[in-house]
């Protein structure tokens, strides 16, 4: 086909569809000489890609899910706070301490995500925690995001940030033990969600796993669809729709090795302030059909946040999304909905210690059972129904 | 965070744009959307076509187990070039017998499930006067229509083609429906010898996903077909890393245009090295990079995807099938063959009618090995010679 104007070509428009090696764009001609391809799949085979893929598959085991205690030094204040106790180091210590020599935690939690302080720290006795962690068969995971704030040019809502050094902060991360990543961005449905703010999330959260796999560490994406707001439960499906369509199609752009990722979402449930209260049944629909329209099977795990549900509302909703197979492992990464009773029963007394750890495998467990979709609600204690959503809640 | 510029209209409009529900947003403003739903709560599909239930049964009984695509959507120029192959002058009447041969093969639903028509076909009668689309149904096979109109030079690209066919679809496809099509095909190609430019890979995906779209709205299940041409001398790693990219980007449009994935079929090629690269491919081999391209882009919810043999031979074509299907995958894999299903039947035919029963025979044979292959079942035993010749020619357009 002879085309003249091809002379006058568009850089950006005749951009190749790189492969390995760039190249330059080639006279028109019918045996268009194409550099060989020595290269196996996957394409852009990280240094680390299977110990990635080993990682989050050990992660995304059969009833097990993630620990969440990263809370930022504030955020852990306010827990702390919460039980009337100072914010400093040696209560943050103790308290993580409690959580994480937990006698058998390994049976329910295959892993447990970290705030860079807890990542260097040690039990009282002087031992790593991150060496606990493995004793226990659960991997140490690492926050790496360095917070929210406003998004200019849109409609109050927020970006995260943290994608400048993290390169040198993963591998130093990785070098102190830590083996996925985790990193939180919100999408507010009340604010819109702006096209901005979806596109924001979405590249931000790619370029950090792309980041992530090059330097050892599986990163756990996680686009927070906030509960606050009156909105009925199909707007959430059409807004997690929209935003898991960009958050795919950014980490395809940015080559992440989909086979070393994992996923936290929140579940598709009705806004907090909205009228209609949805079953576990009515959650685990609208869920999994998200999941099945936007996850390929390539991702082993999908690890839930909890974002202010009860302990008994996450774990019923885990538990209804697993009555059937799934293509991808369904399970929890849960903060206060695993911790939550353990703070209270706890106190800040040394002699509650035990009874803590205890009320920390009941939940464990009760998640376990979930990931199963053997759970039954049997059982629970009234602390553990209380709802945990806090209106504009920010940690 | 307060910010009065927020208040203000417009530079601030095209980055804020909302992502929409089903109201049209007027202004960007703080207060909550609100949100009117049109849907009962209890629905699940958000922007339903009229035609949603029938869409996800369409795709579903199409990619029932066991089952398989007979594509016999050849224009009348491709047919003719059939016809020729074995003497035949290409006229409406020579056309018709073998379609008619085709669809009245006995027994032909337990292995085909779905049969995609040229428009002239859906529109015919067999030679003994019965709608084909009669014959089809009566066969348990889902009557299908070739809706593009065909390839033609992309502008501003590497000698790439880019597929028409937007203009007046809405019309013809209801009007398909109306004639008793329940499912569409839309072929557009990549090419990897011509880069494929940026340009092409997005302007096939952008036009699948407005056909697919305009299709699921007048009643039609899309199959959603971007051929990655096997010509070149590439190795199948230069496949894969194009089709990933081919494949990332039609789902990403596809969502944009709300098509609901319940209701589509996929029609890929393989992924395979290129005709003229010097390392073969054994079926496991493609069966393996195959299946990770499909793990790493085709989300759970799409019920089948029927692959395009595309110059394969008939027993490569199935043996690549069969490979796919040697433990369960999320999705129905299966096949949409034209050529690697009628090839052998074109040749026994030679166009006589002493000969229908026997070419029919040989139609059987082929769609009971790919429904085999389906299941993950099928030894290569009793081939024929016929049935092992490749079918690639450089350049074909059809």
């Amino acid at each position: 086909m002879a085309c003249a104007s091809f002379a006058k070509l568009n850089a950006t428009s005749s951009q190749w569809i790189a492969g390995q090696q760039s190249f330059a764009p080639r006279p028109r001609s019918s045996a268009a000489r194409f550099p060989a391809r020595r290269v196996s799949a996957p394409i852009r085979a990280a240094a680390y890609s299977d110990e990635l893929v080993q990682t989050a598959k050990s992660i995304a085991s059969p009833g097990r899910g993630i620990l969440a205690i990263d809370e930022s030094n504030a955020t852990c204040g306010k827990r702390l706070a919460s039980i009337g106790l100072d914010n400093t180091e040696v209560n943050r210590q103790a308290y993580r301490q409690l959580l994480l020599t937990t006698p058998g935690l390994g049976e329910y939690i295959s892993g447990a995500i970290l705030f860079e302080e807890t990542l260097y720290q040690s039990t009282t006795d002087g031992k790593k925690f991150v060496d606990c962690l493995r004793e226990e068969k659960i991997v140490p995971g690492i926050k790496v995001d360095k917070g929210l704030v406003p998004l200019p040019g849109s409609n109050n809502e927020s970006w995260c940030q943290g994608l400048d050094g993290l390169a040198s902060r993963s591998a130093e991360y990785y070098k102190q033990g830590a083996r996925f990543a985790k990193w939180r961005t919100v999408v507010s449905i009340p604010c819109g969600p702006s096209a901005l703010a979806v596109k924001e999330a979405a590249w931000g959260l790619a370029r950090y796993a792309a980041i992530s796999q090059d330097n050892g560490l599986v990163p756990i994406v996680e686009p927070e669809i906030l509960l606050d707001g009156d909105h009925p439960i199909e707007r959430t499906l059409e807004v997690a729709e929209k935003v898991w369509s960009e958050v795919f199609f950014y980490l395809a752009e940015n080559n992440v090795l989909f086979e070393g990722i994992l996923l936290k979402p929140s579940m598709v449930t009705p806004g907090a302030e909205h009228k209609e209260k949805a079953s576990p049944e009515t959650i685990a629909k609208y869920t999994l059909t998200m999941l099945r329209r936007r996850v390929p099977p390539a991702v082993p795990g999908i690890m839930f946040l909890s974002g202010g549900q009860s302990e008994v509302q996450a774990t019923q909703n885990l538990n209804a999304m697993n009555q059937s197979p799934n293509p991808w492992r369904v399970s929890f990464s849960y903060a206060r909905a695993l911790q939550n009773t353990v703070l209270k029963t706890w106190q800040g007394r040394p002699e509650n210690v035990e009874a803590a750890q205890k009320s920390l495998l009941v939940r464990a467990k009760a998640n376990s059972l979930a990931q199963l979709g053997q759970y039954s609600a049997e059982g629970e204690s009234e602390e553990a129904k209380k709802g945990m959503f806090v209106k504009g809640y920010t940690y | 965070m307060a910010s009065a510029s927020l208040l203000k209209s417009s530079p601030v409009l095209d980055k804020s744009e909302f992502v929409k529900g089903t109201q049209t947003l007027r202004t960007p403003s703080l207060a909550a959307v609100r949100y009117h739903p049109t849907t009962a709560p209890s629905a699940l599909v958000v922007k339903a076509s009229a035609y949603a239930d029938e869409l996800v049964k369409t795709a579903k009984t199409v990619a029932s187990p066991g089952r398989g695509i007979l594509a016999m959507d050849e224009s009348n120029a491709t047919c003719g070039k059939r016809l020729a192959s074995i003497g035949l002058e290409n006229t409406e009447a020579n056309r018709q017998a073998y379609r008619t041969l085709l669809v009245s093969a006995p027994g032909l639903g337990q292995y085909i499930s779905g049969a995609i028509l040229f428009e002239e076909t859906l529109y015919q009668s067999t030679t003994d006067g019965r709608k084909m689309v009669d014959v089809l149904v009566e066969q348990n096979i889902v009557p299908g229509i070739k809706v593009d109109k065909g390839l033609v030079p992309l502008a501003g690209s590497n000698d790439e083609s880019w597929c028409q066919g937007l203009d007046g679809l809405a019309s013809r496809t209801a009007a398909y429906y109306q004639q008793g099509a329940r499912f569409a095909k839309w072929r557009t190609v990549v090419s990897i010898p011509n880069g494929p430019s940026a340009l092409a890979v997005k302007e096939a995906a952008w036009g699948l996903a407005r056909y697919a779209a305009i299709c699921q709205d007048n009643g039609l299940t899309p199959i959603v077909e971007p051929e990655i041409l096997l010509d070149g001398e590439h190795g199948i790693e230069r496949t894969f890393e194009v089709a990933l990219k081919v494949w990332a980007e039609v789902f990403y449009y596809m969502a944009e245009n709300n098509v609901l994935f319940e209701g589509i079929l996929l029609k890929p090629s393989m992924v395979t090295p290129g005709a003229e690269c010097k390392e073969r491919a054994t079926p496991q081999q493609v069966a393996e990079y195959t299946l990770k391209l499909l793990h790493r882009r085709i989300p759970p919810a799409v019920p089948g995807i029927m692959f395009l043999s595309g110059g394969q031979s008939e027993v490569e074509a199935t043996l690549n099938l069969n490979a796919m299907n040697q433990s369960p995958n999320p999705w129905h894999v299966s096949f949409s063959y034209a050529r690697a299903l009628q090839n052998t039947c074109l040749k026994t035919w030679g166009g006589r009618p002493e000969n229908v029963k026997a070419a029919q025979d040989t139609l059987l044979v082929r769609a009971k090995a790919n429904s085999l292959a389906q299941l993950g079942k099928y030894t290569g035993e009793g081939e024929s010679e016929e049935a092992k010749k490749g079918m690639f020619v450089k350049g074909y357009v059809y």
